[in-house]
């Protein structure tokens, strides 16, 4: 699928999440983030920025994981990404949702 | 004489031990490996141990029977691995020296992570299952329980086994279908992910079973605490969840001594090379099985694979030779669905369970990602293959240790 962002043709899946990391930029990040009713902060991004470089390396990312990183508390994911903050931040990062084996 | 070390006599260790036993050279190496423990369980079976369906004998046997006689087994607790000097310390203060060491401690349940999941009610209403005491427990429980809610829960990723829970789930509608008291029981399965499947043809060909056997999903529930008084859990969000029974996959990690040791990350894994299991830490240690942070499962068959590819890759270490980047994190899984039932999944890093036979093209006898009474056949089979084949290191005939494509209905998606 195709999505257009921040004036450019990006490639996701059905459920909305960039299939190639390379094409994100923040003006991605933000135009996503609007449709999830976010307002990127530079807290935001400090988290969004871990995520990825927690992707790029293939770790595989939990919540407690997160909240385990010293970047940000459990308590604080949730206020910064409310209702599901792993899949909303995934999702405004630009990398995949975190799945199972099946 | 050159020191080979093994640490963990689990399945990942006693399968290394088997297999350098036959590569490495007598005359020039000795092989130890270490284990606390005196019994190696057959872990796949504290999943049949709850509901009565194998017994206590079928899941343990002594650890000694499995090691080669060359291969000297130490019985003792593992203090810390010392990297820069090559050796490990052992609980009673032995220092054992390496030249090359194979990390597999593996992974345990940390119910302590969660606040409020031990206490008074811990093996009374609160469950696990991944450990024996768990299974035996459990199986004690469930043989008076008169029914109620039933709470199957995982606590966070990643676990060992994670179809494991979703089993526990299909064996308990089986369970307390054949008791006759299935209508006294309401099932949910609770879960961080976004649901009960979360990959694409897993969700598609699989969904109907939790409709079938009435088992509600609750998902994205991030466990906060358990509330053992009140008999409830409770997550971030504020969601609670009311339970009689609670049958929890608490968090899992890595062995303390790899933290004692400073190698591992935020959950006790250590940072190996996905392709070649050497260690990001040294060039000398390797490790296999669930103590890796591989993005693979944490499953034996996981191991069974990886100890095929880790075998040669020794070898060519030890000859100065480039390491084969080699393992593609093939899974091979049955999946128990209860009523006599299994199915079975055939994956990679890259390549989602599909449709298809197994492991012969087009004929099977085993079907992929579709519930047979074969599939359950082979999920039995599977205990006589695990003593006698695979913690042997007998490599099981028809099956690589890479993913096969051929037999798979694999179509080009956009993801």
């Amino acid at each position: 699928m195709e999505k257009t962002y921040a004036g450019q043709a990006i490639s996701t899946n059905e459920q909305g999440y960039l299939t190639d990391l390379n094409q994100w930029n923040r003006d991605i990040g933000t135009e996503i983030a609007k449709e999830e009713d976010i307002e990127m902060t530079d807290r935001h991004w400090e988290v969004i920025e871990y995520l990825q470089d927690q992707y790029r390396k293939e770790v595989p990312l939990s919540v407690r994981k997160v909240g385990k990183s010293n970047v940000v508390s459990i308590k604080e994911f949730y206020q910064l990404f409310p209702k599901g903050p792993l899949k909303i931040s995934s999702r405004i990062a630009g990398i995949p949702k975190p799945v199972s084996c099946i | 004489m050159k020191q080979l070390l093994i640490l963990g006599a689990g399945t990942s260790g006693t399968m290394m031990a088997n297999h350098l036993n036959k590569v490495l050279p007598k005359d020039s190496w000795n092989i130890s490996i270490v284990d606390q423990e005196e019994t190696h369980y057959y872990q796949p079976g504290f999943l049949f141990l709850p509901f009565d369906l194998y017994k206590t004998k079928d899941v343990k046997k002594k650890i000694d029977k499995f090691i080669p006689k060359r291969v000297k087994l130490i019985n003792e607790k593992i203090e810390r691995i010392d990297k820069d000097k090559n050796e490990v310390v052992l609980k009673n203060n032995t220092i054992l020296s390496y030249d090359i060491l194979i990390v597999a401690t593996g992974t345990n349940i940390a119910p302590q992570e969660i606040e409020g999941m031990l206490g008074a009610h811990w093996h009374k209403s609160v469950f696990d299952f991944y450990t024996y005491e768990g299974a035996k427990n459990l199986r004690d429980k469930l043989r008076t329980w008169k029914g109620g809610k039933l709470v199957v829960h995982i606590s966070e990723m990643p676990i060992k086994c994670p179809v494991a829970p979703l089993e526990f789930a299909f064996l308990a509608d089986s369970f307390f279908t054949n008791k006759g008291i299935r209508d006294q029981v309401e099932i949910s399965f609770v879960t961080p992910m976004s649901g009960a499947f979360t990959k694409p043809k897993a969700t598609e060909a699989l969904n109907y079973l939790l409709e079938q056997k009435h088992i509600k999903v609750i998902p994205d529930f991030n466990i906060e605490s358990v509330d053992g008084p009140n008999h409830k859990i409770m997550d971030y969000a504020g969601e609670e969840v009311a339970y009689d029974l609670l049958v929890t996959i608490p968090t899992n990690m890595g062995d303390p001594m790899i933290k004692r040791s400073g190698i591992g990350d935020e959950l006790n894994y250590i940072p190996t090379d996905k392709a070649t299991l050497q260690t990001k830490i040294k060039d000398n240690i390797f490790a296999i099985g669930d103590a890796t942070n591989l993005p693979a499962s944490k499953a034996g068959s996981v191991a069974h694979f990886e100890a095929e590819i880790l075998t040669e890759n020794i070898q060519r270490y030890i000859a100065g030779k480039e390491l084969k980047k080699e393992f593609d994190g093939h899974a091979n899984c049955f999946i128990e669905t209860g009523h006599g039932k299994a199915l079975l999944i055939d994956f990679n890093y890259t390549q989602e369970p599909v449709k298809g036979t197994f492991p012969f093209p087009g004929v099977g006898p085993l079907s992929l990602l579709k519930e047979t009474h074969m599939n359950h056949m082979g999920k039995l089979a599977f205990k006589w293959i695990y003593w006698n084949m695979l913690i042997k290191g007998k490599h099981i005939p028809f099956v690589s240790a890479t993913m096969q494509t051929s037999g798979k209905q694999i179509e080009e998606t956009t993801h």
